[in-house]
C-alpha cells in the first residue's frame, strides 16, 4: 500500500479547555488534491498549521513520508519545510510592499538567485496570475479578487512541492471562485505538487478534488473520494452539505445537489409507480478548454451552458444540476426518449445559433489567425423508471455521450 | 475566625506578590533570550539591506526632532546656568557646564527618549500589526525566519542610530548654548569654546557613548518584544492589543531609560 506523504496519528490539539482535535487520523497522498471540510470553526486552519508546523499536537505525531516530523533533525526540518508552502485564508499580503515586492519576498531571502533571475521567475508568476497592470501597487489598492491571486502566486513562486491552502476563494464572486479553483487544479497537473485545501465552495470544489475529508468534532469523519462521498450515506453528512450549499449552484444557477436530490424524490416519488423519466447528461470538456483556452473561459462557457440549460428545460419541467465539472444532469419527467432526444435537438439547434457564436465575446477570448480553438457540446440520454437507481441512469447516459454542437472560430454555426 | 481571616488575607497578599514577582522574572528572562537569540542574528547573512533600511527609519527619520529638541536644550541650559552663574560672577565657565551636561547626562537620556517616541512606538505598532494580521505567520511559512528579518536589523540600526544621534544632539545643544550665552547674553566667544575644550575629556565622551548604546539595546529590545508578543496579551485583543502594547513599550522604555541612567552614572562615576 502506499505511504502516505503526510499522515495524522491519533492528533490531538486543546486550546485552554477547548479541545479542537481530538485523536484525529487522516492521511494525504502524494500528487493529489486533498481538501478538508468542515463546519465553521471545527479547526480546520488548525490542523493545516500543524503540517507546516506553526502549531504542533499535544498529543499524537504527524509522519512525513512515514517519517514522525518531531523526531526530525534541524537540517531534515528545514528540508520538510522547504517543500511546503502556505496561503493564508486572509492572504497574509505585507502591505507595505509592492505586488512584485510580496511575490519575490521568499525569493529575496530564502535563495542564493540573482537579481534578474528572482525578476524573471517573478514576473513569470505575475503573468500566470494576470497581475501585469498591478505589479507596482500595494495590497491594499487591489480588490480582494487580485490579493487572492498575489497570495496564490507568493505561495507557488518557490515552485514548492506541498502547497497549503486555507480557503482560497473566500470572498470571491462564484467565477471567480471557480477560476480559482481551476487554477489550483491546473498548476497542480502543470507542477505536480501536492495540494491541501480548506474549502466551503460546494460543490466545484469536490470537482478538483481527488479525496475529501470531513472534520466533524475534532475528529476525521469521512476520508475518501467524491463518488464515495456521493454514496456514503450518513444524517452528518446529509446534516453538513445541507447546510453549508445553497438551493442553487452559484455559477450556473442551476438547482444544488441536496435541492436536485429533493426534488428528484418530490418529483417522481409522489407519482405513480414507474413513471418514465429521461436524464440528460451534458457535457463540455472543461480540462481540455481550461488548458488551451485558460480557465476564465471555460467556466464562461460552463456558466453559459448551464444558463442556457436551465432556461430551455426548465419550462417543460425538467430539471439539472451540476453532475460534474463541465458535465449538467438533466431529468425530464414523464418524457420517453423520442421525445426527449426531439427537445434536445431542439435545444441543440438554439444554442448552435444564439449561444455558440457569442461564446468569444462572452469569454472574451482572443483570437487571430494563429490562434484557433473549437467548443463541442456533448449528450448523452437514457431512458427509465423511478425504480431505476440514478446512478445507473447517469452512467448509461454517459455512455451514449454524442456531440450536439460544435463552435469552431471562423466556422460559426457550423454542426459538424 | 477573626484571626482566619487574617491568615487567608495575608496569605492572598503573598499569593499575589509572588505570581507578579514569578511574573516579572519571567519577563525578564523571556526579554533577555528575545534580545541575545535577535543580536546574534545580526550576523547573519542578507541583513546590511535591512539594517540600512532601518537606519533611515530609525535614525535619519529621527534626526530633525532630535536637533530641535537639542537645539533647544541647550538654549535653555545657557538659559538658566548663566543666571546661576551669573550670581557667583563665574559666567565664562558656561561652556563647559553647558556641554558636560548635555554629553553626560542630557544627550543621551533626551536622544533615546525622544527616539523611543519616534522610532519606538512605530517599531511596535508596525510589529504588532504584522503579527496580528498573520503577517508573522507568513514569513515563518516562507522559511524567513521572523526574528532575523524583523527584529535584528531594528536592534542592528539602534545600536548605530542612537550614538550617532546623541552626538547631533550634543552639538547643536552646545551650539543652541552658544546662541544664548554668547549672542544674546554677552559670554565672550573665545572662553565659551575655551571652557568646552579644556574640561571636556574623552571619558565624559566615553560615558555618553556607553549610555547610548545601553538605550539602544533597551529601547529596541523592549518595544520590538511588546510588538512581536502582542498576540500573548491576556487584557486585550487585536488593534487594540497593538495599541495598549505601543502605549506599555513607551513607558516601558522611558522608565527603564530613565533608571537604567542612573546605575551606568554610578557605574561610571
Amino acid at each position: 500500500m502506499e505511504t502516505p506523504l503526510i499522515e495524522f496519528r491519533n492528533v490531538t490539539k486543546r486550546f485552554d479547555e477547548k479541545t479542537i482535535l481530538d485523536k484525529a487520523n487522516l492521511s494525504i497522498y502524494e500528487k493529489q488534491i486533498t481538501t478538508i471540510i468542515g463546519k465553521s470553526g471545527s479547526g480546520k486552519s488548525v490542523l493545516l498549521k500543524h503540517i507546516i508546523g506553526l502549531l504542533s499536537p499535544d498529543e499524537g505525531s504527524i509522519l512525513f513520508r512515514g517519517r514522525p516530523v518531531h523526531e526530525m533533525k534541524k537540517r531534515e526540518w528545514a528540508g520538510y519545510r522547504n517543500q511546503i508552502s502556505y496561503m493564508f485564508q486572509n492572504n497574509a499580503l505585507f502591505d507595505s510592499m509592492s505586488v512584485f515586492e510580496n511575490i519575490a519576498l521568499p525569493l529575496r531571502q530564502t535563495t542564493d538567485l540573482r537579481k534578474k533571475e528572482i525578476e524573471q521567475k517573478v514576473m513569470s508568476r505575475i503573468e500566470q496570475m494576470e497581475l501585469t497592470d498591478v505589479v507596482k501597487q500595494y495590497p491594499s489598492e487591489l480588490s480582494g479578487g487580485m490579493q487572492k491571486r498575489v497570495a496564490l502566486a507568493r505561495s507557488l513562486v518557490t515552485d514548492p512541492t506541498i502547497v497549503l491552502f486555507d480557503e482560497p476563494t473566500t470572498g470571491q464572486d462564484p467565477i471567480r471562485k471557480n477560476i480559482i479553483l481551476s487554477m489550483i487544479a491546473h498548476y497542480r497537473k502543470q507542477l505536480g505538487f501536492t495540494a491541501v485545501l480548506i474549502s466551503h465552495d460546494i460543490p466545484d470544489i469536490f470537482f478538483i478534488s481527488d479525496r475529501i475529508l470531513l472534520l466533524w468534532e475534532g475528529k476525521i469523519a469521512f476520508n475518501g473520494t467524491y463518488e464515495e462521498l456521493r454514496k456514503f450515506k450518513h444524517p452528518m453528512i446529509d446534516e453538513f452539505l445541507g447546510s453549508i450549499e445553497g438551493l442553487r449552484d452559484e455559477l450556473t444557477g442551476l438547482l444544488s445537489k441536496e435541492m436536485f436530490r429533493s426534488r428528484y424524490a418530490m418529483t417522481l416519488g409522489g407519482g405513480p409507480v414507474d413513471t418514465t423519466i429521461t436524464a440528460v447528461l451534458f457535457g463540455m470538456r472543461f480540462d481540455l478548454l481550461a488548458d488551451e483556452l485558460g480557465p476564465e473561459a471555460a467556466i464562461g462557457v460552463l456558466k453559459a451552458l448551464g444558463e442556457h440549460v436551465n432556461e430551455y428545460f426548465g419550462p417543460t419541467g425538467g430539471f439539472s444540476a451540476r453532475h460534474r465539472r463541465g458535465e449538467i444532469l438533466t431529468i425530464l419527467p414523464r418524457v420517453g426518449l423520442d421525445e426527449a432526444g426531439q427537445l434536445v435537438h431542439d435545444f441543440a439547434q438554439r444554442l448552435q445559433q444564439k449561444a455558440l457564436p457569442g461564446i468569444q465575446a462572452l469569454t472574451k477570448i482572443k483570437t487571430g489567425a494563429e490562434k484557433c480553438f473549437e467548443i463541442s457540446v456533448t449528450a448523452g440520454m437514457t431512458e427509465g423508471s423511478t425504480s431505476d437507481d440514478i446512478d445507473q441512469l447517469i452512467e448509461k447516459a454517459e455512455a451514449n455521450q454524442n456531440i450536439i454542437a460544435r463552435y469552431q472560430c471562423g466556422k460559426e454555426g457550423a454542426l459538424k | 475566625m477573626e484571626s482566619t481571616m487574617k491568615d487567608s488575607a495575608f496569605l492572598l497578599f503573598f499569593h499575589f506578590l509572588g505570581k507578579r514577582t514569578m511574573s516579572v522574572i519571567s519577563n525578564l528572562g523571556a526579554i533577555v533570550i528575545f534580545f541575545t537569540l535577535s543580536f546574534l542574528k545580526i550576523f547573519r547573512p542578507k541583513q546590511i539591506r535591512e539594517i540600512i533600511q532601518q537606519v533611515f527609519y530609525i535614525g535619519a527619520r529621527s534626526s530633525n526632532i532630535v536637533m530641535l529638541v537639542g537645539l533647544f536644550t541647550g538654549m535653555v541650559l545657557g538659559l538658566q546656568l548663566f543666571y546661576a552663574l551669573y550670581k557667583f560672577g563665574s559666567q565664562g565657565v558656561l561652556g563647559s557646564l553647558v556641554s558636560l551636561t548635555l554629553i553626560r547626562e542630557l544627550g543621551p537620556v533626551l536622544t533615546a527618549i525622544m527616539i523611543t517616541a519616534r522610532a519606538g512606538s512605530s517599531m511596535t505598532a508596525e510589529i504588532g500589526i504584522l503579527r496580528i494580521s498573520e503577517q508573522i505567520d507568513a514569513l515563518y511559512t516562507m522559511r524567513i525566519d521572523p526574528q532575523r528579518y524583523l527584529i535584528s536589523p531594528r536592534i542592528a540600526a539602534s545600536l548605530i542610530s542612537f550614538p550617532l544621534l546623541t552626538a547631533f544632539f550634543d552639538l547643536i545643544g552646545i551650539l543652541g548654548g552658544y546662541l544664548t550665552g554668547v549672542v544674546l547674553l554677552g559670554v565672550d566667544k573665545g572662553a565659551y569654546f575655551y571652557r568646552i575644550h579644556s574640561y571636556v575629556d574623552w571619558v565624559d565622551i566615553r560615558g555618553g557613548f556607553i549610555k547610548s548604546l545601553v538605550f539602544a539595546v533597551l529601547v529596541s529590545t523592549i518595544c520590538c518584544y511588546e510588538g512581536y508578543f502582542t498576540h500573548l496579551r491576556t487584557d486585550s485583543y487585536g488593534a487594540k492589543s497593538v495599541s495598549l502594547s505601543t502605549t506599555s513599550a513607551v513607558v516601558f522604555s522611558c522608565v527603564t531609560i530613565l533608571i537604567s541612567d542612573y546605575v551606568v552614572t554610578s557605574f561610571l562615576m
